[in-house]
């Protein structure tokens, strides 16, 4: 019987960006059920009762949320490509720095944009990118996952791409290539993999997302 | 060559809690090292560098830090007692409940004790429980885990045991045996289980320890 996969999401979004690279890595077919979230569809509803947002997957009719919980799913059932390091500690130093990501770096970034560019809050943006800097620095390599992307590539996603588009709509720089030389390095090679290429927005749409949800300071 | 296994944290972190759990049930030996939070060691910044918080495990000389990514560690590289479900969907489940505790539940709960007790907070962190109440009615069983504790279980330690002495602290009330008797069935049934027992400190200490951090509103 053939796998069924639908992966519930909007285009532009980054989130559901992560779980299409996790698809794509794996080689995985999958429909897209894009949602209009002024109107959230009866099945998201139904599949994500709790937090009523995308992405959602749906295997064989059983529903996975959260992104970074459908991409380990993704890397649990699916063999070939891997999206985890193999050994345990380093697995654990992913899962450390994809949960740093979404819990300290994105929250610091998200407050840049919200407040246009605010010296304080892009002080504390820095701080925090900093430290994938560092990372990226003793890596001494392409990606976080070394010669390959893995789950904290996946989870730097709106780095590597959103970011940009949000600092050109809002005329503010948050990444600047002199502070963060690697990461800078990182987004484009990031980008880059077709994996990723294939699923992302053409970025003047993102331009104009920003410009019209967070542009006029 | 045995396995070095130590543990920075203190007695009283429910965060410290979920580790020492994890490592009873797979019958770890371990050192536990205190650390005086105004005053920590140069060990936990060194180990710790991007959050300097505890828990901290250091397995034969590498750390890993936050607690639920310890958790998982431990169940990767140590067999026995299994922590996280073996069927793929189970395990993104159960996954998908822990990070809600931690991004939605724990949070509401937090600003109810901050804010006293007020209404709106505890309403808000009531929503919240609705959720665990529901999986524990759907599941039917003696805890998140089924059977035995799992992940879920491990990641609400807060829940079984601190919430109680915070509400008697402050004298208000977030978890209502009528609002709630399920997870307040599971949290007698937790706390009882040997592997979490052992390392509890004394109620009334935690007790004295919300009064003084946030009593007299």
């Amino acid at each position: 019987m053939a796998d069924e996969v639908k992966l519930y999401g909007v285009p532009g979004s980054p989130y559901v960006s992560r779980v299409t690279t996790a698809l794509k890595l794996k080689g995985i077919n999958y429909e897209l059920v894009v949602e209009d979230l002024s109107n959230k569809s009866a099945d998201l509803l139904k599949y994500n009762p709790v937090h009523k947002k995308i992405p959602v997957l749906v295997h064989n009719g059983k529903p996975i949320s959260e992104s970074l919980v459908i991409v380990e799913y993704i890397d649990d059932v699916w063999k070939g490509v891997p999206v985890l390091p193999q050994d345990a500690y380093e697995k654990a130093q992913a899962r450390f720095w994809a949960k740093f990501i979404d819990d300290k770096c994105m929250p610091a970034i998200f407050k840049t944009i919200g407040s246009h560019g605010q010296e304080q809050v892009v002080a504390e943006a820095h701080e925090q990118l900093q430290f994938l800097e560092n990372e990226l620095n003793v890596k001494g390599k392409k990606f976080f996952g070394g010669d390959n992307i893995n789950l904290v590539d996946i989870a730097a996603t709106f780095i590597a791409y959103w970011l940009g588009a949000a600092e050109e709509a809002l005329g503010i720089k948050v990444l600047s290539k002199d502070k963060f030389p690697k990461i800078t390095e990182w987004g484009g090679n990031y980008i880059n993999c077709q994996v990723v290429k294939e699923g992302l927005p053409p970025r003047d749409a993102l331009v104009g997302f920003f410009k019209k949800r967070f542009g006029n300071a």
